[in-house]
């Protein structure tokens, strides 16, 4: 018999190597998320035309030329554009689709649900290049609305799962109460049903928002000199140059990122937005 | 509840006059007439039968999965039947959607919305009425004074405890001054101690206002102690419809019986019937109860006879049963004495005696007899062979 008090000792330590090892792997994950933007982020101050690390001299003159290059700035804009009215239709569509799914039962419903839920398994350069030939037909190759209709179909899924899990929470009791109190479907829709769904339908968008926005294989396809996004433009410039106007592109996109992110953070709270929280 | 509870002389606050005497013009009782609901091959309900009473406080009480939720929720149009109709108010109900059905509902989970207040939450039905804003007003506050929740008018639901959400629950659902009210287990979500006091502060909102009430619940002790009449449900089934007194100690049948209340059972034979007396014979002896509940059994035929722990008496001469003291129950008013009787079912009889000398006058291990009045014995057809 070993004596108890040794015993105890000894599984103390083991426990303090076994938090040591798991506080390591934790802190090399991290190290390794943060690596790349943190290589990028320094690359962006280099001086040279050239992307070396590290940096022999400093200079902010690439956040200038990113600023100033017409490619980035009309590709932002069209990136805006696009991103709006593709995240909102998408919202409109998934959701009602989300509450069909979710409230009635029909024929041909799982049929329905797997074509929706289909672009996550058909490659993003499949619907661009489906779509580059469709338009091809119509002569529409060069417009905004191919681009749209191309990003409303890759979102689309997100955007139904997001309002169909928020629809799914929501207390069906609550809609059967407002009815028992003299509320209409309409009125108990705009009442109780959407005020409730809110912060779902914003995270959903917000997250359509997001693919949208730096969505980059399908879009290839599917845009012109004209209606080119901002990824777009990004690898047309790093097909020509290799300076760091790129990375200085990044901290700039970081940076606006995080900003937009505090904002709402600090006015709808984080988790309501990643509808993370439960909402009660 | 005593009758001395409602004191005619005791003052009514102004607050709550107004609902009390609006409330009196507009109650209406409720017939169901042979409802019937199915979920696909399964039978929810089988042709259900009733009337309740303007006014009248009526449980439906029952096992989970007896139907009563279901028939709750026919009669608020949350669900429409198969078969049957129902009225409300000698108005027929099966075309009107649940939005013109004037039904106050309390959930089960009070189903307040998270996202209003609590005086938005009341004064929901009356938006929806579209009542002016000034009346809005005063009729939340007169219904929130009503529920005894006065200046919580800007709390959020999820600020309140579980007996408060209950209060407002209720006081949205009666603002609209329903014809009807129901409440779907409104208490089993509150601790024992809540329970007992939202039960009696309910009862008296009721009677004050003389809303027609239909209340459901599977806790046979609350339905005893609340209703003007109960209704016993089992299988999709009405089983019996009665006061409380009736149901208790002249149930109908076997189910109804176990199902109210504690019971024990003795195993006999019935050895003749005449008129309304049957004569029934039992281990140790023999008696004649009533013969209501053996239509169509013959003489012979074996029958189970049932009587409450209350019911029985530990007889100081001879008695109907004998056995040996088994053990105590101590439950502070009263103490559960278990005697072991090889002729009963279960081989055990609880015998309910008053006060606390129990353990001590007939300690573990005494010879005892039992005795009871054929009155509080009530016989049904053995369904053991």
């Amino acid at each position: 018999m070993s004596d108890p008090r040794k015993r105890l000792i000894s599984a103390k330590a083991g426990e303090r190597l076994l938090a040591i090892a798991g506080w390591t792997v934790v802190w090399l994950v991290v190290a390794f998320i943060i690596l790349p933007a943190v290589v990028v982020g320094i690359s962006a101050f280099n001086d040279r035309a050239i992307l070396s690390f590290p940096p022999q001299a400093w200079s902010t003159r690439w956040f200038a030329r990113a600023f100033s290059y017409r490619d980035f700035s009309e590709g932002f804009r069209n990136g805006l554009i696009i991103t709006a009215f593709a995240s909102s239709i998408a919202l409109v569509v998934g959701a009602g689709f989300a509450f069909a799914l979710d409230r009635y039962s029909f024929r041909g419903k799982m049929a329905l649900e797997a074509v929706l839920t289909s672009p996550l398994v058909i490659p993003h350069f499949t619907i661009g290049l489906g779509f580059l030939i469709l338009a091809a037909q119509i002569h529409a190759t060069r417009t905004f609305a191919l681009v749209i209709v191309c990003h409303v179909v890759l979102v689309l899924p997100f955007v139904m799962r997001s309002v169909y899990v928020s629809l799914r929470n929501l207390d069906s009791r609550l809609e059967l109460a407002a009815a028992s109190l003299g509320a209409r479907p309409g009125r108990a829709l705009f009442t109780v049903t959407l005020p409730l769904l809110i912060p779902g339908l914003f995270s959903g968008w917000l997250f359509a928002a997001i693919l949208s926005f730096n969505e980059f294989t399908a879009s290839l396809f599917v845009t012109a000199q004209a209606t080119q996004t901002l990824p777009v433009a990004m690898y047309n410039y790093v097909r020509e140059y290799a300076d760091p106007t790129l990375a200085a592109l990044s901290v700039i996109y970081i940076v606006v990122t995080a900003l937009l992110l505090t904002i709402a953070n600090a006015f709808l709270g984080l988790g309501k937005v990643l509808n993370v929280e439960h909402v009660r | 509840m005593s009758a001395e509870r409602i004191d005619p002389r005791e003052p009514v606050s102004p607050a709550v006059s107004a609902p009390v005497a609006d409330a009196a013009a507009r109650v209406a009782g409720v017939q169901i007439d042979g409802v019937t609901k199915r979920f696909g091959d399964a039978t929810a309900l089988h042709e259900a039968w009733l009337k309740i009473a303007d006014g009248e406080f009526m449980t439906l009480l029952g096992p989970s999965g007896c139907g009563k939720t279901t028939l709750l929720n026919l009669i608020a149009g949350f669900l429409e039947a198969d078969g049957g109709e129902i009225f409300v108010g000698g108005r027929l109900m099966t075309e009107t959607a649940p939005y013109d059905r004037e039904i106050g509902v309390v959930f089960q989970n009070y189903a307040l919305f998270p996202h209003m207040n609590v005086a938005k939450n009341v004064g929901y039905g009356l938006r929806m009425r579209g009542v002016a804003k000034r009346e809005i007003e005063t009729r939340v506050a007169e219904a929130l004074a009503l529920v005894k929740l006065d200046g919580f008018g800007e709390r959020k639901p999820r600020q309140l405890s579980g007996g408060q959400q209950q209060r407002v629950a209720l006081a949205r659902a009666l603002v609209i001054r329903p014809k009807v009210l129901l409440l779907d287990e409104p208490f089993s979500a509150l601790d024992k101690n809540l329970r007992g006091a939202m039960q009696v502060e309910l009862k008296e909102i009721q009677r004050r206002l003389g809303v027609t009430t239909i209340f459901v619940t599977h806790d046979q002790s609350e339905a005893l102690s609340m209703s003007d009449r109960i209704a016993v449900m089992s299988q999709g089934r009405i089983r019996q419809v009665g006061t409380p007194d009736e149901i208790y100690r002249r149930p109908l049948d076997p189910f109804v019986a176990s199902f109210v209340g504690d019971v024990n059972v003795l195993p006999g034979r019935l050895e003749r019937r005449i008129g309304e007396t049957a004569t029934v014979l039992i281990a140790e002896g023999r008696l004649s109860v009533s013969a209501d509940t053996l239509e169509g059994i013959a003489p012979g035929a074996a029958v189970d006879l049932y009587v409450r722990p209350d019911a029985v008496r530990i007889a100081e001469g001879e008695g109907l049963v004998s056995g040996t003291v088994a053990t105590h129950v101590y439950q502070g008013s009263h103490v559960d004495v278990l005697v072991d009787v090889a002729a009963a079912r279960g081989g055990r009889v609880t015998v309910r005696v008053p006060g606390h000398g129990a353990s001590t006058r007939w300690p573990a291990g005494t010879r005892v007899s039992l005795d009871f009045s054929p009155a509080d014995a009530v016989a049904f057809a053995s369904d053991v062979a």
